[in-house]
């Protein structure tokens, strides 16, 4: 069976934001695999290490740059990368065409799906592809087997979590918790230089964003910062009750 | 028309339900606000909707009596189709947001996602939602006809029950078989106010020192508030509190009027869940933690002085 992996290149965590031409700008900081996106992959190998079958395809759909996400998941151990090289900037409905389009053609029967992406906050690409494709779908995962064709594991819901079963092919989109994704070792990341990554263009795939961004905001609240020392505990918590109640009204 | 799914949980429409008819009206699109409640055995909700909507649609059948996304896709599509909704408004609950996707590319609608603004400029809808971890405000637009919007939970007010009720409409629905079968819930516990919901929210990370600390100091200035508790990651991943208390990028998303942060350092995931809190409490002994900088009140010293000593000085 084959396996997509879905890759976003997205802002590592510990850079700051900027905005630059109303857009946030990418190109001088630190970009990383989303850390959703990692559990896609960590898990796709650990169904083909517990037994299943598996030739494991990661996939982007993103500028040139995200090359390198693509090669850190093939450093992880995916089998090969499909890079859509586009700078158009796609809506997740519209991304979902290509991504749908891609799975028939490689015949796949499972895809990973980030929950929700690092850049775009976004929880739609996973279950807009399943529909796409008529597939069953389950969102924010965190824990999966496989036997045979049934896949069986455990998601959040809007209130607890429910333990679930469903037949592939389907859409999983990931979530913390699911496993630990592995580094790549060295060997790994020099046998990787090897695999293939497929180039295509998007124009063959027909898709349109749906939606478009006129402009993006850093909104940074202005905050009080009246921070006490706490040297005198009661006295420090004294008057941040007294704060609380009498220029915050925020309890009573 | 303006089409809304009513949320509803225990018999009641829930309060992000009222925050969706908020934003629906202020859209002044033609055709009236027509909310959708899917359910079994659900008059009371029906009835409660009938309160705040123009028209109330009812699929009441033990087959909608649990959730699923694609019997709820299927629902509001074909209801959509039927009635000719031009704006499809869901709540951007987890469910939400996992059934609307589906909706979109059904109708081959764009998806406007979580937004916390919307308006409509001459057939134009314009939004704003948090991108990249709630760190950055996006403005999109999408263009008619038809467009599935999810309202992120306390971006808008909740309307305000009028007192005559608006007419009832029972719908028969083709509704496909489900894939996704469900074999076991684990419900959160209850008996708390709700994490979403709660107007002052208790929060500890790593710096409580324990899961006995948290609870001491935790859950016992929760207690003495009557607020919610929530969780950082680390918390969690220790296995401290239940991941249903988590609060940030991969755990739940707050904004109440008081956010009580306790021996938490501020790492951007946990802040993508709480940013937006009215006002941000932070009690850590380094001053240099990143939660101080978005505080609007704080001490810096020892949590497990100082947390004490607020719980003393509370019940005075």
């Amino acid at each position: 069976m084959r396996i997509l992996t879905l890759i976003r290149q997205v802002l590592d965590a510990e850079e700051s934001v900027r905005v630059r031409n109303g857009t946030v700008d990418l190109e001088s900081s630190k970009l990383v695999m989303d850390a959703m996106d990692e559990y896609g992959v960590e898990e796709a190998l650990r169904l083909r290490e517990r037994g299943a079958d598996a030739e494991i395809i990661a996939l982007a759909i993103a500028p040139v740059r995200a090359e390198d996400a693509l090669r850190t998941a093939l450093a992880m151990g995916a089998d090969r990368g499909i890079h859509v090289v586009t700078d158009v900037a796609l809506d997740a409905i519209a991304l979902s065409a290509v991504v749908a389009q891609i799975a028939r053609a490689e015949q796949a029967e499972l895809i990973f799906c980030g929950g929700q992406q690092a850049d775009w906050d976004s929880h739609a690409l996973g279950a807009a592809t399943a529909e796409r494709l008529q597939w069953p779908q389950a969102t924010w995962t965190n824990a999966l087997e496989l036997n045979g064709t049934v896949l069986t594991g455990k998601h959040e819901a809007d209130e607890g979590s429910e333990s679930f079963e469903l037949s592939l092919p389907a859409v999983v989109t990931t979530q913390q918790g699911l496993n630990e994704p592995r580094y790549p070792t060295l060997p790994n990341i020099m046998k990787s230089k090897k695999k293939e990554i497929r180039k295509e263009t998007l124009d063959a795939f027909g898709v349109a964003p749906k939606l478009k961004v006129t402009g993006v905001e850093i909104q940074v609240k202005e905050r009080l910062k009246k921070i006490l020392d706490g040297k005198d505990a009661t006295a420090a918590a004294s008057q941040l009750v007294q704060l609380l109640r009498d220029e915050a009204r925020v309890i009573s | 028309m303006i089409l809304i799914v009513v949320e509803h949980a225990n018999g009641k429409a829930s309060k992000s339900t009222y925050e969706l008819v908020t934003a629906a009206r202020g859209l002044h699109r033609e055709g009236g606000v027509t909310a959708l409640v899917l359910g079994s055995g659900v008059a009371s909700v029906a009835s409660g909707a009938a309160l705040i909507a123009d028209q109330v649609l009812v699929a009441d059948s033990p087959e909608l009596a649990q959730y699923d996304p694609e019997v709820w896709a299927a629902a509001v599509a074909q209801i959509a189709t039927e009635g000719e909704a031009h704006t499809i408004l869901i709540a951007g609950s987890r469910s939400g947001r996992e059934y609307s996707p589906r909706v979109a590319v059904k109708l081959d609608a764009p998806l406007l996602e979580d937004v916390i603004s919307l308006k409509d400029e001459g057939g134009v809808l314009q939004a704003e939602h948090y991108t990249f971890l709630a760190r950055v405000t996006e403005r999109i637009e999408a263009e008619g006809p038809m467009a599935i919007v999810t309202v992120k939970p306390g971006a808008f007010a909740a309307a305000t029950p009028g007192s005559t009720a608006s007419d009832q409409f029972d719908v028969d629905l083709i509704l496909p078989k489900r894939r996704l079968t469900i074999t076991g819930r684990t419900q959160e516990k209850s008996g708390r106010i709700s994490l979403t919901e709660a107007d002052i929210v208790v929060s500890g990370g790593r710096g409580v020192g324990s899961a006995e600390g948290f609870t001491q100091l935790v859950e016992g200035l929760a207690n003495q508030l009557g607020a919610a508790i929530g969780a950082t990651r680390a918390v969690v991943d220790a296995d401290w509190r239940p991941y249903s208390e988590q609060v940030g990028q991969t755990g739940k998303t707050v904004q109440p009027k008081a956010y009580i942060a306790i021996g938490i350092s501020g790492a951007v995931q946990h802040l993508s869940g709480m940013n937006k809190s009215k006002c941000i409490v932070a009690i850590n002994k380094d001053a240099e933690a990143p939660i101080f900088k978005i505080a609007d009140y704080g001490i810096v010293g020892d949590v497990k002085e100082i947390v004490p000593a607020i719980i003393q000085e509370l019940r005075k």
